[in-house]
C-alpha cells in the first residue's frame, strides 16, 4: 500500500497517461486488430474455420463462371450421353470425368452446384437486405416515436409472429402466383422469392430495433441531442441508430443461414427458383428422385454444400452473438 | 387478472377478423372466381348468375361479413381443384395432421425442455458442449433434408419402417387415427422425428439462453448466499423463473409445429392438411388456401390463449396486484 | 467478553483477475477482523475492492477471479480451502449476505413466506410448520407489520425499504455469526435508510453478530460502524476504530477523501484541493471568461416557474374518464435570479427530474408556463435554446458511445448555429483545454474516459454555446466523492466567474448546502418549502423539510483538516 504509483492502476486512469498515449495513436487497421472481436475471433478456431468456408463457398458462388468446368445452362454443352456418370469416374460412353458425377441429362454436378449456390446466396442476401430495411426502420420508429404508431406497428408484427415464416412465405408466393400472369411465373420467380422471404422474416428485426431503441431513447445523450431541438429523424438516424446495430449483426448473420434455409425448403417444395434457374433447394428437389435408385451423388453433393454454407453461417452468427454479448461468458 | 384475459381474448378474435380479411381478400381479388369456377363453354347468363349466387355484386364489407359468417359455420366455398366443399377435404386431412404435430410437439417440448436445463446447468461440462455443437448442425439442416436422410437410412437401407403414408388407420367415424394400429404407429415414427428435432433444438437452446440468463440474477446470486442447494438453486428458483419466457416461445413453437407439417407431409406423403396446402399453393386453388389459412390461425390463437393462461398461472405479478404497502 | 470463536479473520488476501491484457489484482494484501457484535466498516470509491472481498469471504467470487494467496477464517476453521458442499454448508448458516438492490434480491415468482421457509430448513432441523412460525417471527422481528398476513405475499406486493426488511430477515434464517452487508442502502431513499441502518445496528447489538458493512458512504460510515477499514486501488490504506481513522485520518488518501466529503453544517467556498493518485486536473476557468460575452443586464427574474404541472399515465384505458393519471408535478412556482444558484431538493419519485426536464423543454406542460428573461419560452423556442443547457446525471449514458468527443462537443453549437461552421473546431479544441481534458481528447469516444473526465466532457458540450442558464440534474450522484468535489469546484467557478444561472438539482442535501444560494424542497410533487440555504438548514418551516434534515448523516465524527481555510 505505500507504493503509490502503482495504486492508480485500477482507479480513473491519470490523465498524464492518457495524453501521452495520443501521441501514438495506433493506426485505425491497428485498432481493428486489437480490437476485442477481432482477438476473440483470433481465439476461437471454430470461428475462424466458419468465416474461411463462408467465405470460400461465397467466392466460389460469386465466381462460378470461372471456376465450373462446364456451364450447365447452355444446351450445348452439354451431352445426354454424359447422364449418370458417377464422382470421379470416367463415364463408359463418352470417357469424360466430373469431379461429383452428372444427372440424368448429363449436367455437371459440380458446376450446377456453384451457379445453384449463386440463386440461394442472392436470394438469401437480398431477402435478408429487405427484411432488415424494412424491420430497422420500423423498429426505430415504433420505439422512438411509441404512442399508437408504436402500437400498430407492434400489433401487425405479432400477428405475424404467430404464423410461422415459411407459411407466410407460402402464402404471399401462393398470392404472387395468382397476381402474376403465367408467362411472367419463372422469370418473376426469383424476385416473388426474395419479397416472400424478405416479407416473413422483418418482425425479428424490428422487435430487436425497437427494444434497443426504448433503452436508447431513455438515455440522457437522447435528451441532449432534443435539447438543442434536433429533429427525430435525425436522432433516430444519426444517433440511436448507431447503437442499436450490434444486435441487428447478429440477427441478419443468423437471419442469412434461415433465409438460405428457407429459400431451399421453398424450392425443395417446388414453389420457389423455377427449373430454369435451380437453386441448391431446386437440385436436392431433383436429386431426390434417383436417390432411391442409387445415384446418391445428385443429391448428396448439393445437400452437403447446403448444409456446409448454413452451417457455417450459423457457426459465425453463433460466435457473434457471444462475442458481442460479453456477460454470457461469465 | 379477469382484464387480462378479456383482453387476450379481444385481441385474439382482432387477429381472427384480420385473417379473415386477408383470407378473404385472397379468395375476392387473387384471380377471378367465376373463371375458376366456369368452364371454357360459359354464357354471359351463366357469369351473371354466379356472381349474383356468389353475391359478387354486393359492396366489400358486406362480402366479407358474409365470408366470415359462412366461415364460422365451416363453410369455405368449393375447392377450384377437386370441385368438393373445401370444408369436407379438410376434414378428412386433418386428423393426420394433429397426431403427427402432437406426436412431435410432445418430442420437441420435453426433450428440448430436459436438453435446455442439462446444457445450462453444466455449461462448462464436455456433454453439453457436445449437445450445444450438434445443436448448431440441427438447426442448419433444413427438416427435408433431416426427412429424406431418415428415409435412405432406415427405410431404403436398413428397410425398418417405412417411409411414406400413414399405414392403416382405424376409422372412428369422426376421426380417423394411425395410433391404434402397428403399421400406424410405425409409419409415424420418421415423420415425427423429422418434424421434431428443428423443434426440438429451437427450444433446447431457448431454454438454455433463458436459463443462463435466469442464473445470472441478483436473486440467484442471493439464494447461493442464504446456502441453498443447487438442486434447490437449478431446479425450484431458476426454473420457474426461465418458464415464463420459454412458455410464450414454446407456445408459438407449437404453433410452427403444424406449419411446418407441410414440409414433413411432402416429404413422406402423409395425407394431412399441409400436403393439402402446399398442393394448393402449386394449383393456386384459393378457397382451400383461404382455408387453411383460417384453420392455422384458429389453432394458433387457442394455442396462444392457453400459453396467458399459464403465463398467469406462472407468474404472481400478473395475478394479483403489486399494492405496496 | 470477546468470543474468539466467532471472529472472522481475513490475512493477507489477495484476489485476482486473469484478463486479456494482464493480471487484475482487486484485492491486495488486505488484513482485517470482525469481532463478534460489531459493525466494521468497508469503505472506498468504486473499484478500490471492497465488494471482492465480500465475495471472497462467501466464494462467489465471479470468474475468473481467484484467491491468490491469504486465509479467511471463522474462530479458528480456515474458510478459504473449502469445497464447494461445505461452503455451501457455511453460507447462510453462519455467514450471510445481503445485496445492493432489494428490487432484484428476491425472486419474484415465489412467495416471501416459501423462501423463507426454504432458507430455514435448508440449514435448520424444523418441520413445515415450525419453519413457517419461524419464518413470521422473523418478519415480525425485521419490523414488517402485519407477519402472519404478509408471509404469503409476494415480493412485488412490497414496498422498496419493505423489501430490503425481507432480505435482512433471508440472511437472518438460520442466525449467522456474520452478515455480510454490500452496499444496503444505496438503492433506498435517505428516510428509508436510516430505519435499515438502525436495524442493523440493533440486530448487531442485540445478537452479537458481526457485520461487515460495505459502502461508498461516510455519512454511513460515521454514523452506524464501530470501526472502519478504508480501501483505495484494492489495498487497504487505513484501518481503525471510526471515531479515530475519521477524526484522525493519517494516510493522505483519507484524508483526501474525508476532506471531499460535503458538510450539511458548514459551507465551502471551495472544496480543498487535496489530490491524490493523479486524478488533479485543471480547469482553466479565467481564460475562458476571458471570450465569454458579458451577461445583459436584467432586472426581474431571470426564468419564472408559474404554476407548472405534469400529470403521466398511470393505467390506460379506451375510455377516456376510465383512465388513470398520476401527478408528477402539481402547480410549482418559482422564480430564479440572474446569476443565483437554485436547488430543488427531493426523494426519489418526488418530481424534481420532471421539473427539470419540462424547463428544458423536454416535456410538455399540462397546466402553467415558464418565462425565460420575462418571455414564455415558447415563444422563442431557437432564442431560448441557446441560452440554456443542461447537465445530466450519468456519465455514461449521457454521451453518445458512438460519437466522437470532438463531434459530441460541437453538436450544440452547431446545429443551433450560434458560432460560424468554421470556428467550431478551434472552440471545441479550446474547451476541452479549458476543462482540463487537452484539445486531443477531441479525438477519441467517450469510453476511453472515466465518469468524472465524461462529466467535463459533458460541462464542455454545455459551455460550446455561451449559454446563459445552465441545468443540472444529479450532476454528480453518479461519481465518487472525490471526483464530485472537483465537478462541485468546476460548477462553483462556472457560476462565479461566468455569471451563469443554475438550477441545480440532487437528492443529497449537503450537497445542496454547498452548492445552491436558495433552496426549493419538494415532496410528492409539490413545493412544500422555498428558502435561502442558510435559513433553510438553520431554521427549516415544514414538518418535512426538517424531517429530511434530521435525516441528514452526521458528520460531526470527520475531521475538519484541510477544510478551515476554505471555510466561509
Amino acid at each position: 500500500m505505500s507504493d503509490l504509483p502503482d495504486a492508480t492502476r485500477q482507479g480513473a486512469k491519470p490523465l498524464g497517461r492518457l495524453e501521452a498515449a495520443e501521441v501514438t495513436r495506433p493506426s485505425r487497421w491497428h485498432a481493428a486488430w486489437d480490437s476485442d472481436l477481432s482477438y476473440n475471433f483470433r481465439r476461437s478456431p471454430v470461428a475462424m474455420v466458419a468465416a474461411a468456408v463462408t467465405l470460400l463457398l461465397v467466392l466460389s458462388a460469386v465466381f462460378a463462371p470461372l471456376i465450373a468446368p462446364t456451364n450447365p445452362f447452355d444446351p450445348a454443352s452439354l451431352n445426354l450421353m454424359n447422364g449418370f456418370s458417377q464422382p470421379g469416374v470416367a463415364n463408359q460412353f463418352t470417357g469424360d470425368t466430373f469431379l461429383m458425377g452428372t444427372d440424368d441429362q448429363g449436367r455437371d454436378v459440380f458446376s450446377t452446384i456453384l451457379y445453384g449456390m449463386r440463386i440461394s446466396l442472392f436470394v438469401g442476401v437480398m431477402a435478408v437486405l429487405l427484411a432488415m430495411v424494412l424491420g430497422i426502420s420500423l423498429g426505430l420508429i415504433a420505439g422512438y416515436v411509441g404512442g399508437l404508431t408504436d402500437a400498430v406497428i407492434m400489433r401487425v408484427a405479432d400477428v405475424q409472429l404467430t404464423f410461422p415464416s415459411i407459411l407466410v412465405a407460402l402464402l404471399i408466393f401462393g398470392i404472387a402466383r395468382g397476381v402474376i400472369p403465367i408467362e411472367y411465373r419463372d422469370q418473376m420467380a426469383i424476385w416473388v422469392l426474395i419479397l416472400a422471404i424478405g416479407l416473413s422474416d422483418w418482425v425479428q428485426f424490428a422487435r430487436v430495433v425497437r427494444g434497443a431503441t426504448l433503452v436508447e431513447r431513455g438515455k440522457e445523450y437522447v435528451q441532449a441531442a432534443r435539447l438543442i431541438g434536433r429533429g427525430s429523424g435525425a436522432i433516430m438516424v444519426r444517433h440511436i441508430l448507431p447503437n442499436v446495430l450490434s444486435p441487428v449483426l447478429v440477427i441478419a448473420t443468423i437471419s442469412l443461414a434461415l433465409a438460405i434455409i428457407a429459400e431451399a425448403t421453398l424450392s425443395f417444395l417446388g414453389v420457389g427458383a423455377p427449373p430454369t434457374q435451380p437453386s441448391l433447394g431446386t437440385l436436392i428437389r431433383i436429386g431426390q428422385d434417383f436417390l432411391f435408385s442409387g445415384e446418391w451423388w445428385i443429391l448428396f453433393f448439393p445437400a452437403c454444400t447446403l448444409l456446409a454454407l448454413a452451417l457455417s453461417v450459423n457457426l459465425l452468427g453463433d460466435w457473434l452473438r457471444d462475442a458481442l454479448n460479453p456477460k454470457l461468458n461469465d | 387478472m379477469v382484464a387480462y384475459i378479456v383482453r387476450r381474448m379481444l385481441q385474439s378474435i382482432l387477429v381472427l377478423l384480420v385473417v379473415g380479411l386477408v383470407a378473404f381478400s385472397m379468395f375476392r381479388f387473387v384471380g377471378d372466381p367465376i373463371e375458376q369456377l366456369l368452364g371454357q363453354e360459359r354464357t354471359q347468363a351463366d357469369v351473371d348468375r354466379l356472381r349474383e349466387a356468389l353475391g359478387l355484386n354486393d359492396p366489400f364489407p358486406v362480402q366479407y361479413f358474409d365470408f366470415l359468417v359462412r366461415a364460422v359455420q365451416g363453410d369455405f366455398g368449393i375447392s377450384y381443384r377437386q370441385s368438393r366443399p373445401v370444408a369436407d377435404i379438410i376434414a378428412e386431412r386433418l386428423p393426420a395432421t394433429l397426431e403427427l404435430a402432437l406426436i412431435s410437439g410432445l418430442l420437441a417440448v420435453t426433450l428440448g425442455i430436459a436438453l435446455g436445463v442439462f446444457t445450462a446447468i453444466r455449461r462448462r461440462g464436455v456433454a453439453a458442449n457436445v449437445i450445444m455443437s450438434t445443436s448448431l448442425i440441427g438447426v442448419s439442416l433444413p427438416t427435408f433434408l433431416i426427412g429424406i436422410l431418415l428415409i435412405y437410412v432406415f427405410g431404403v437401407q436398413l428397410r425398418w419402417l417405412p417411409t411414406f403414408g400413414r399405414g392403416d388407420v382405424v376409422d372412428l367415424g369422426w376421426w380417423s387415427t394411425g395410433l391404434l394400429t402397428e403399421s400406424g404407429l410405425k409409419s409415424l415414427i420418421l415423420p415425427a422425428i423429422t418434424l421434431g428435432l428443428y423443434q426440438m433444438t429451437l427450444i433446447m437452446r431457448l431454454v438454455r439462453a433463458e436459463m443462463l440468463e435466469v442464473l445470472r440474477q441478483d436473486y440467484i446470486r442471493f439464494a447461493r448466499a442464504r446456502g441453498l442447494r443447487s438442486r434447490a438453486i437449478n431446479f425450484r428458483h431458476a426454473l420457474k423463473n426461465t418458464m415464463v419466457p420459454v412458455i410464450t416461445v414454446t407456445g408459438l413453437q407449437l404453433g410452427s409445429i403444424i406449419a411446418f407439417a407441410i414440409i414433413t407431409e411432402t416429404v413422406f406423403q402423409w395425407p394431412g392438411v399441409g400436403l393439402l396446402f402446399i398442393n394448393a399453393v402449386q394449383f393456386v386453388d384459393i378457397p382451400v388456401m383461404a382455408a387453411y389459412l383460417m384453420l392455422i390461425s384458429v389453432m394458433f390463437v387457442l394455442i396462444n390463449l392457453i400459453v396467458d393462461l399459464l403465463y398467469v398461472w406462472v407468474d404472481p405479478r400478473l395475478r394479483i396486484d403489486g399494492k405496496t404497502a | 467478553m470477546v468470543d474468539v470463536n466467532h471472529r472472522l479473520t481475513i490475512d493477507d488476501l489477495t484476489v485476482e483477475f486473469p484478463t486479456r491484457r494482464k493480471l487484475f489484482t482487486a484485492v491486495d494484501d488486505a488484513t482485517l477482523t470482525v469481532e463478534p457484535g460489531e459493525i466494521h466498516g468497508l469503505v472506498g470509491e468504486s473499484g478500490a475492492g471492497k465488494s471482492t472481498i465480500g465475495a471472497a469471504i462467501m466464494g462467489l467470487l465471479d470468474r475468473p477471479g481467484r484467491i491468490a494467496h491469504g486465509t479467511i477464517r471463522l474462530g479458528d476453521r480456515e474458510i478459504s480451502g473449502l469445497d464447494q458442499a461445505a461452503m455451501q454448508d457455511l453460507r447462510g448458516r453462519e455467514i450471510s449476505m445481503i445485496f445492493q438492490d432489494p428490487l432484484t434480491s428476491l425472486n419474484p415468482l415465489f412467495t416471501v413466506g416459501e423462501q423463507l421457509v426454504e432458507t430455514i430448513t435448508a440449514h435448520l432441523n424444523l418441520n413445515a410448520q415450525q419453519a413457517r412460525r419461524r419464518a413470521v417471527d422473523l418478519l415480525d422481528r425485521v419490523g414488517i407489520p402485519e407477519p402472519g398476513r404478509r408471509v404469503d405475499q409476494y415480493p412485488h406486493q412490497f414496498s422498496g425499504g419493505m423489501r430490503q426488511r425481507v432480505v435482512i430477515a433471508l440472511a437472518l434464517c438460520s442466525e449467522p455469526e456474520v452478515i455480510i452487508a454490500d452496499e444496503p442502502t444505496t438503492a433506498l431513499d435517505v428516510s428509508i435508510q436510516a430505519q435499515i441502518l438502525d436495524l442493523i445496528r440493533e440486530l448487531a447489538r442485540e445478537r452479537q453478530v458481526g457485520v461487515i458493512l460495505i459502502t461508498h458512504d461516510m455519512g454511513v460510515i460515521a454514523e452506524t460502524t464501530d470501526r472502519v477499514t478504508v480501501m483505495y486501488a484494492g489495498a487497504i490504506v487505513e484501518s481503525g476504530p471510526t471515531v479515530q481513522i475519521l477524526g484522525q485520518p493519517q494516510h493522505p488518501y483519507t484524508k483526501s477523501l474525508i476532506a471531499a466529503v460535503p458538510r450539511p453544517g458548514l459551507k465551502l467556498h471551495r472544496f480543498p484541493q487535496i489530490s491524490y493518485g493523479g486524478r488533479e486536473t485543471t480547469f482553466k476557468i479565467e481564460d475562458l471568461a476571458r471570450n465569454w460575452p458579458v451577461q445583459p443586464a436584467t432586472d426581474g427574474p431571470l426564468l419564472q416557474v408559474q404554476g407548472i404541472t405534469k400529470r403521466f399515465l398511470d393505467k390506460n384505458s379506451l375510455i377516456p374518464s376510465r383512465r388513470r393519471y398520476f401527478t408528477a408535478v402539481d402547480d410549482v412556482s418559482f422564480d430564479i435570479r440572474p446569476g443565483e444558484v437554485f436547488g430543488l431538493v427531493g426523494e426519489s419519485g418526488s418530481g424534481k427530474s420532471t421539473i427539470a426536464r419540462m424547463i428544458a423543454g423536454l416535456y410538455g406542460m399540462d397546466a402553467g408556463r415558464v418565462l425565460f428573461d420575462g418571455t414564455p419560452i415558447e415563444d422563442d423556442v431557437d432564442g431560448y435554446r441557446r441560452q440554456v443547457q443542461m447537465i445530466f446525471q450519468d456519465p455514461y449514458s449521457s454521451l453518445n458511445p458512438r460519437h466522437r468527443v470532438d463531434a459530441i462537443v460541437a453538436e450544440p453549437a452547431l446545429h443551433l448555429g450560434v458560432i460560424p461552421r468554421a470556428q467550431v473546431k478551434d472552440r471545441v479544441a479550446e474547451l476541452l483545454d479549458r476543462v482540463g481534458l487537452g484539445a486531443e481528447a477531441g479525438l477519441k469516444y467517450p469510453h476511453e474516459f472515466s465518469g468524472g473526465q465524461r462529466q467535463r466532457i459533458s460541462i464542455a458540450r454545455a459551455l460550446a454555446t455561451q449559454p446563459r442558464f445552465l441545468i443540472c440534474d444529479e450532476p454528480t450522484s453518479a461519481l465518487d466523492v472525490s471526483i464530485q468535489a472537483q465537478i462541485l469546484n468546476i460548477l462553483k467557478d462556472l457560476q462565479e466567474h461566468l455569471g451563469l444561472t443554475m438550477l441545480f438539482i440532487s437528492h443529497d442535501l449537503p450537497v445542496v448546502r454547498q452548492m445552491c444560494d436558495r433552496v426549493g424542497v419538494l415532496k410528492d410533487g409539490a413545493l412544500v418549502e422555498v428558502a435561502e440555504t442558510a435559513q433553510l438548514f438553520g431554521a427549516p418551516q415544514h414538518d418535512y423539510t426538517k424531517e429530511l434534515i434530521r435525516l441528514m448523516p452526521k458528520t460531526d465524527l470527520l475531521s475538519d483538516e484541510g477544510l478551515g481555510s476554505a471555510a466561509e
